[in-house]
């Protein structure tokens, strides 16, 4: 077994450990409820946060409408749970699939554009899917979905969690990783050495769309309404913020990003206009400091400590 | 009503609506015509400029004309700090680090003014008369012919800054090659001050205007303008000052219709179809020449 192999073995026991950790605090109670629906919330995130981290870390295009894709999700998976009683796992992955394909169908026109234009276009194209579903009857229209049924838990949330990372950490290791990286370090160049940059840039839109649209069904089942006012453009922004603080281009950031975003905005949950200002400074001194993100291009794994840990393991 | 009487009011209504947009999407198109910044803080801009209209003619009891200096100069002001102590750090890093400033800003600007002014909507006094004009079955109000007339001098005035002064040729020279312009002796730093200054105290007015208009101002109400008004720069060609107004009075029109004749929650989707539209069949604009990128 090669060492990547083995890092994997690892990190998955790691997160058994983790999450059988967390789950038994739950049922003791020492993890109340506030807690419980705020780790879950944190795991959703994260999902966010890594599938966003792939198209503007990774691949380097500045995506806005990430809550847009959440959105098809969402409803794609409440519609079929609720009114047709599909299993929860196949009304996630249709949502997932729905929203890989509407972010197929935008990429191809869209990702021509490049920077803040892109920015703005996928930003304009998030509004436009939330208008939308405000606007079909069937679907609650501005009031919102009722009556969903409350199928998320703590399980769902983490293994679903631990699959993205393990997805999106192979995905970005493979040769299609290392071409979406190509163009986010230089599209021209990496197109003269022959990457098909249209294919990988879609290729990144579509498979970070299809996460964000399962972490939306895990979302929607969390509650018992979900409305369009949930997926406006400033929820965009917040996943936009995890990305940004955690590292563009780290896993192991977005991990971070998520985790500590969720974490202030629960703890400052009543004071909501504090929470805004500490991001946005947070924000603008990032930028003019470390603009890379906290943790930057790097992995958790590749650092020096866990390294040695992991060699002393092995030579035991 | 008939069918195109309906059509000429909703063009009237659509006109003024167009000139706020047109008036805030001038500085957008200015800023990025200079720095080559989405500056996504304008929109928020435009909102404190209402707020100390606002507050200039409850607190201060001034009229209108006052009121509307009054802000143009103190969001002026706030422009051109914003730009000294968050933009200009980062003139020499990339594009997409400034942008993410500018969201940052954007946040800034929106959360603390809720601290400050509190999150809920605010009437704005009634500064003139409400008088309405009847020609023949359409209904023109004393509110819009102040925004055209307002709108109407301030383009005048921009026009003389930009075509005949030495700082409106500094700006063109500056907008056209920043480096050659330093080169050739233009104060590059002086000249997108000036450029945040005009541009924050023309959103200034367009907040006043919006606050008269609409009667209603809260600190998120930068928020959809400010992209609407992109939208428009965009239409026009951004970085080309005339194209911003008729990019804005076309967006406006555009929005009153769909508004007027389908549903006024499309209206929003509309803006957001039009530009992804433009950037797809002519990112360069109404206005603008298409320019091929160099390695």
């Amino acid at each position: 077994m090669n060492l990547l192999r083995r890092n994997d073995l690892i990190m998955l026991a790691f997160g058994i450990v983790v999450f059988a950790v967390l789950q038994g605090l739950m049922e003791e109670g020492i993890i109340g409820s506030f807690w419980k629906l705020n780790l879950m919330l944190i795991g959703i995130n994260i999902i966010m946060s890594v599938s966003l981290n792939l198209i503007n870390g990774y691949t380097g295009q500045f995506s806005l409408g990430h809550a847009g894709f959440m959105a098809v999700g969402a409803y794609v998976g409440v519609v079929l749970t609720t009114n047709f009683h599909v299993p929860f796992l196949g009304a996630l992955l249709a949502g997932g699939a729905a929203a890989g394909f509407l972010g197929f169908l935008i990429g191809l026109p869209t990702l021509r554009l490049r920077g803040d234009y892109l920015a703005i276009a996928t930003l304009g194209l998030g509004e436009i899917i939330r208008i939308v579903i405000m606007n079909i009857e069937y679907v609650g229209g501005a009031a919102g979905f009722r009556n969903i049924p409350h199928y998320t838990n703590f399980a769902w949330v983490f293994f679903i969690m631990l699959f993205t990372l393990f997805f999106i950490k192979n995905f970005v290791n493979s040769s299609h990783g290392r071409a979406c990286i190509a163009i986010r370090e230089n599209e021209i160049a990496a197109e003269a050495m022959g990457v098909n940059t249209t294919k990988y840039k879609i290729m990144a839109f579509t498979i970070g769309a299809a996460f964000a649209g399962i972490a939306g069904g895990l979302f929607a089942h969390n509650y018992y309404i979900i409305s369009p006012a949930s997926f406006t453009f400033m929820q965009s922004f917040i996943f936009l913020i995890m990305v940004v603080l955690g590292g563009l281009g780290s896993i192991t950031g977005g991990i971070a990003g998520a985790f500590f975003v969720t974490f202030i905005s629960a703890a400052l949950a009543n004071w909501p206009e504090y929470r805004m200002i500490i991001f946005a400074l947070l924000l603008i001194l990032l930028m003019f400091y470390r603009p890379q993100g906290l943790f930057g291009y790097v992995e958790i794994t590749n650092m020096g400590i866990f390294r040695k840990i992991l060699k002393r393991g092995g030579t035991a | 009503m008939e069918l195109s009487q309906q059509l000429l009011q909703q063009l009237i209504n659509g006109i003024s609506l167009g000139s706020i947009y047109a008036l805030i999407a001038l500085g957008y198109t200015m800023i990025y015509g200079i720095i080559k910044l989405i500056n996504f803080a304008h929109g928020d801009i435009y909102m404190v400029g209402a707020y100390v209209g606002f507050f200039a003619i409850t607190q201060a009891q001034v009229s209108i004309l006052p009121a509307l200096l009054i802000s143009m100069v103190v969001t002026g002001l706030l422009g051109m700090l914003v730009e000294k102590l968050a933009y200009k750090p980062l003139r020499h890093a990339p594009r997409i680090s400034i942008l993410i400033t500018a969201i940052g800003v954007s946040f800034f600007l929106e959360y603390a003014s809720m601290y400050f002014v509190s999150p809920t909507p605010r009437t704005f006094p009634e500064v003139i008369d409400n008088v309405a004009f009847h020609v023949g079955d359409l209904v023109i109000n004393g509110q819009q012919l102040l925004i055209l007339g307002i709108t109407v001098v301030l383009m005048a005035i921009l026009t003389y800054i930009v075509q005949k002064t030495k700082l409106g040729k500094a700006m063109r020279a500056a907008s056209f090659d920043t480096e050659t312009a330093q080169l050739m002796g233009v104060n590059a730093d002086q000249v997108i001050s000036f450029t945040f200054v005009i541009g924050s105290s023309l959103a200034a007015v367009a907040g006043v205007l919006v606050g008269v208009y609409y009667n209603s101002i809260d600190p998120l109400m930068g928020i959809m303008p400010g992209l609407k008004a992109f939208v428009a720069a965009v239409l026009g060609g951004i970085g080309i000052l005339p194209g911003a107004v008729v990019g804005g009075l076309v967006l406006g029109v555009i929005e009153a219709l769909v508004s007027g004749f389908i549903s006024s929650t499309f209206r929003d989707a509309a803006a957001f179809a039009i530009l992804i539209l433009v950037l797809l069949f002519k990112p360069s604009g109404l206005f603008g020449k298409n320019t091929n990128e160099k390695v």
